[in-house]
């Protein structure tokens, strides 16, 4: 016998076992959402400390890209990059999402944001590697 | 169909913003929004210090220079407090998430963790930064 609750569902078992609701995709945002926001908060905290250090340390040219062309550095800031835009990027989506009401406008919107944050990503890994490749040079 | 005025009467009204006085609730979640969208632009600063990095010495100081004036000292802080206001608010939406802290009770008492919690980290950071240390 169905549950009460489930008489009262709209959707059948099976689109509930999927999870998708009616807009078929969503979940896979909300959920990339928060694992980029996971993956955000010991990277932004490990760059803070690091800044913080260097800046004590006096902030020479010499010691900041000889920080960066550390393997491990190197490796931490294109994952940072990679994880605060990806998550910047699905945050002002939904901003978009909310509050741009005509549908040209918004798909414009979308997509400009879309680029834009492909691009910033692209500007700061390749910075982040040629600093690392020509450290000391 | 249309309601009969009991069923109208029944029906939460979402609250009309222009005359609501927002609990402390609501304020901390739009300033969540609020707050991501300053840290894009912030981020854009960090792009430009690793492309002024990546451009050569003279670029790299001359940012450094900028970075040092009054306004820029203003900009970065309210830019660390708007950060880890969004990182320490970030961990309560993960915890959100995972069904724990949803009462009003607990929500208002979680506003103040959270307040507090960015207070400290951003005070935190900029005592560590100090140059007052360097001696
Ligand atoms: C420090 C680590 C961070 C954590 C833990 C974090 C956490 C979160 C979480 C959990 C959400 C989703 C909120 C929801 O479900 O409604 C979110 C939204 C968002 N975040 Fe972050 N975030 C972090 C850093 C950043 C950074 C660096 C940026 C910008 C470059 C950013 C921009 C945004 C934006 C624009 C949104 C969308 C706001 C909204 O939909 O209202 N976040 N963040």
């Amino acid at each position: 016998m169905p549950t009460v609750k489930e008489k009262n569902m709209m959707n059948s078992p099976l689109k509930t076992a999927k999870g998708l609701g009616s807009a078929h995709h969503g979940v896979e945002h909300w959920l990339s959402q928060k694992i980029t926001a996971l993956a955000n908060l010991p990277l932004i905290l490990w760059f803070i400390c690091s800044t913080v250090s260097l800046y004590a340390k006096g902030a020479s040219y010499e010691a900041f890209t000889a920080w960066v062309a550390q393997p491990l550095n190197t490796t931490l800031l294109v994952a940072m990059f990679i994880s605060v835009f990806y998550h910047a990027k699905l945050g002002a989506q939904v901003v978009t999402e909310d509050y741009v009401s005509c549908g040209a406008m918004k798909k414009a919107k979308l997509i400009a944001q879309k680029l834009f944050f492909a691009l910033i990503t692209v500007a700061s890994i390749v910075c982040v590697l040629k600093i690392a490749f020509t450290a000391g040079m | 169909m249309s309601d009969t005025v009991s069923q109208k009467a029944k029906r939460p009204l979402s609250p009309h913003l222009q005359v609501y006085k927002l609990p402390l609730t609501a304020l901390l979640s739009i300033t969540h929004r609020f707050t991501g969208m300053a840290l894009i632009f912030g981020s854009l600063i960090v792009v430009g210090f690793f492309f002024a990095a990546a451009s050569g010495e003279e670029y790299y100081n001359m940012f450094l220079d900028y970075a040092e004036m009054p306004i820029a000292k203003v900009i970065l802080f309210l830019w660390s407090g708007a950060l880890y206001y969004h990182m320490c608010n970030g961990v309560r939406h993960m915890i959100w998430d995972t069904g724990a802290l949803l009462t009003k009770a607990s929500a208002m008492k979680a506003n103040y963790v959270v307040l507090l919690s960015a207070a400290l980290l951003t005070i935190g950071t900029w005592a560590m930064a100090c140059p007052c240390w360097k001696g």
